[in-house]
């Protein structure tokens, strides 16, 4: 460890310190501590209701953290923004919005192009690169509605791809896809750590997480353990994460919340 | 459980529509001259439909050009935002918007009798009131925005959800609108020409300064979608990555809200109150059903407003007596019935064509399959006549049926009629057709069972559905897969290239009893 001032934390993708967040002020995630090194590929893993997703979100600013802090690459979250890539989950859009895969690609590079700008053929070529990196160019021009839940991942990751980030959040990107993408999707997350990126992402199945994580965030409201998979994965340490709700906890929240209302 | 809650709220809706006919309804009855005073209509003279057009297309009067450069502007800003509004899934929120403006519009109506001589030194006189468009449009423009702000703070504050919230915006601003309106009526002096418009709107009712503060409204709108297009796109598609991507999503809706407050407004003085939620939503609705591009759902909701808006300024100009709103409403929904019936991909009606023309062509296609597999029992060869009565033994029906399945065959040039329609002969292109099916058949059944493992027995009823259904792309991939096509799993030859093209001696060329073995 050689954490001198010089480097001001900016090799460091994410560290995060002390964040508390919730949903109308009714914490999900206590005291998050985390600091995650470069070109790692980190499985987060937990039970429903575990605060898997929030805590992507509350990374990225979506659900406002009550206290604590996230610094990406030694920022803020909104300066380092262009660094940052985010695949949410499937069902949060509305697949009948008429846009085809290419548009819903293009707006990975919306935040490269910035205000009042139109994207140029460079962010289609880009756009068109990822879309094959996916195996889905053949499919650009189709209407989003008309895809399979596989192909559907597919697509928001290729925009993930065409967002040109250093590290990524991806929110349950195996959930409901067939066994193919799954395999595509976890070859296209080790191509991307072997050129440095750093990923999280939420997992909900335990027997690959084994498999396909270097890192493993153990999560139940808390963390409850971070660290090699091999180290992390322990009898002890899931039964730590998954054995019920923290009773106590989970009250505490619940009073919390209707103090708040 | 949600629907039932969206339809109550749609029929609470309902209610405080009817509400609003009747409060019109006395309106009416109050001052009978000035409601019918200043239509379009006044200018016509002419009788002749033909020449009232003329008249009208011509452009020669002014209320009849403002009345047309009105609805037009109006049909580019509602059809703009209508499309946001519809994919955003938002048209609740828009028909409330256009309810909530009432009171603004009866507030900034009465404002134009205020004359301030100082800071504090302000008096009303109602001899002063006029319709100031500047006024009306900022007090509507208050009165929606608070509505909005409302309906945001039951939601926030209260465990109400958001249909009720706004069904109960909805109503009770539109209440103090109309109280607000007969209060104003029942004034002693004033001008007061126009304040009934508002309700039902009346296209002849716009005037030069009217036309100018819709012109800068509307440029504003086309402005702002060009401008931030990419902007409103992905924070109405994707929330939640819009944010990630630092776009400020709450302050895009709320400007987003505040224009569709600014198009309800300019609106309201052509379609009215009571209906201008549907100028926003029924071109864009329509739209949504026919394309799935975003952009050209915009320039075809804006075709389609300016469409429905023109129409109904002309109806009114006819009918004097009917007021703009609902003929320009009609006309809208009467756009989207034909998207609806007749749109080509999703369309009601052509959906039904399409199914017929399938099974017609499903069913051709089976009766030249029974023909191929009558001239295969007999070990025949593709010149020879089939009869009526062999086809129908082979269908399993009765003659009757099975002629006229021929004389369909025959239209379409597949087989010819010999003997008053009692035996049938192939053409050439029926029997390349008849092969192409059997064989789609055969390959099929053969790739279910050497592929997919399926016993042979279970194959055949599948192999009739997707025989018709079989393209050329899938037929090359079949033969790719399949290392000898030349019988199928029950042991029948599958027909290949050569027995497709086969050459065909007419059967006119040859004598009677031709030796089918030579």
């Amino acid at each position: 460890m050689t954490d001198s001032p010089a480097t001001n934390g900016e090799d460091i993708p994410l560290e995060i310190h002390d964040l508390t967040a919730g949903y109308h002020k009714k914490p999900v995630l206590w005291g998050i501590d985390l600091k995650v090194p470069k070109g790692k590929l980190v499985g987060v893993v937990g039970p429903n209701g575990a605060g898997k997703s929030t805590l992507i979100k509350a990374i990225m600013g979506l659900v406002p953290p009550s206290s604590g802090w996230v610094k990406i690459f030694g920022k803020t979250y909104n300066e380092n923004r262009r660094r940052v890539g985010y695949v949410p989950q499937r069902e949060s859009v509305d697949w009948d919005f008429p846009v085809t895969v290419m548009d819903v690609v293009m707006m990975g590079r919306y935040g490269h192009v910035g205000w009042f700008k139109r994207p140029k053929k460079a962010d289609r070529d880009i756009a068109r690169d990822c879309l094959d990196k996916v195996k889905m160019l053949p499919f650009a021009k189709r209407q989003i509605s008309n895809l399979s839940g596989g192909q559907q991942q597919r697509v928001f990751l290729a925009r993930a791809l065409a967002q040109e980030s250093d590290i990524y959040f991806m929110d349950e990107p195996f959930a409901g896809v067939d066994a193919a993408t799954e395999t595509a999707i976890i070859s296209l997350l080790h191509e991307l750590r072997e050129k440095g990126k750093t990923l999280l992402v939420v997992h909900h199945d335990l027997p690959t997480a084994r498999n396909y994580f270097d890192q493993l965030l153990l999560l139940n409201m808390r963390v409850v353990a971070y660290g090699e998979t091999e180290k992390v994965f322990t009898y002890e340490l899931l039964q730590k994460t998954y054995g019920g709700r923290l009773t106590i906890l989970s009250e505490v929240a619940d009073a919390v919340g209707q103090r708040a209302k | 459980m949600n629907q039932q809650r969206k339809t109550l709220a749609k029929r609470g809706l309902g209610a405080v529509h009817a509400l609003g006919l009747l409060a019109v309804f006395s309106l009416l009855a109050v001052e009978p001259e000035s409601a019918w005073a200043a239509k379009i209509g006044d200018v016509a003279e002419e009788t002749s439909l033909g020449q009232q057009a003329l008249r009208f297309f011509s452009f020669r009067d002014p209320s009849v050009r403002y009345a047309v450069i009105g609805s037009v502007l109006l049909g580019i800003s509602c059809g703009l935002l209508g499309c946001f509004i519809v994919v955003r899934k938002m048209a609740l929120v828009g028909d409330t918007l256009s309810h909530a403006v009432l009171p603004g519009v009866a507030v900034g109506f009465l404002f134009s009798g205020v004359s301030a001589s100082g800071l504090f030194d302000w008096s009303f006189d109602v001899a002063n009131i006029t319709k100031n468009p500047a006024l009306i449009f900022c007090g509507a423009v208050v009165a929606g925005v608070a509505g909005t702000f409302l309906v945001n703070t039951l939601k926030q504050t209260t465990k109400i959800k958001e249909d009720s919230a706004l069904g109960l915006t909805l109503a009770s601003f539109f209440a103090v609108g109309i109280c607000l309106l007969t209060m104003i009526q029942d004034l002693p002096t004033g001008n007061k020409s126009g304040i009934d418009k508002f309700m039902f709107g009346q296209a002849a009712a716009i005037d030069e300064d009217d036309i100018r503060l819709m012109l800068a409204v509307t440029l504003l709108i086309v402005a702002v979608v060009f401008v931030f297009y990419k902007e409103l796109l992905v924070t109405s598609f994707d929330a939640g990555f819009a944010r990630s991507i630092a776009l400020p999503s709450e302050w895009i809706h709320h400007g987003l809200m505040l224009l569709v407050a600014f198009a309800v407004v300019i609106a309201l003085q052509a379609v009215g109150v009571v209906l201008v939620s549907a100028m926003l939503i029924t071109p864009a609705a329509t739209a949504y059903l026919l394309t799935d591009r975003m952009h050209r759902m915009l320039l075809l909701a804006v075709g389609f407003g300016v469409g429905s808006g023109v129409l109904g300024a002309f109806i009114s100009f006819l009918k004097p007596n009917i007021p703009t709103g609902p003929c320009m409403v009609l006309g809208a929904s009467a756009l989207f019935a034909v998207a609806f019936f007749g749109g080509p991909r999703h369309g009601v009606l052509t959906r039904w064509w399409r199914h017929v023309s399938r099974s017609k062509r499903v069913q051709r296609e089976n009766t030249l399959k029974a023909l191929f597999q009558v001239l295969e029992r007999r070990d025949a060869e593709p010149e020879d006549s089939v009869s009526l009565k062999e086809l129908a033994e082979r269908r399993r029906e009765t003659p009757d049926e099975v002629s006229g399945q021929a004389s369909a065959l025959k239209q379409h040039g597949f087989v010819t009629l010999h003997e008053e329609g009692k035996k049938i002969l192939f053409t050439p292109s029926g029997w390349q057709l008849a092969c192409t099916i059997v064989r789609n058949h055969r390959l099929w059944e053969l790739y279910l069972t050497n592929a997919a493992n399926i016993a042979a027995d279970h194959v055949h009823d599948d192999a009739e559905k997707i025989e018709h259904l079989l393209g050329d792309d899938v037929v090359r991939e079949l033969e790719r897969m399949l290392d000898d096509t030349t019988r199928d799993p029950h042991g029948r030859a599958i027909p290949g290239f050569a027995d497709i093209h086969k050459p065909f001696t007419p059967a006119a060329a040859r004598p009677s009893g031709y030796g089918r073995n030579l």
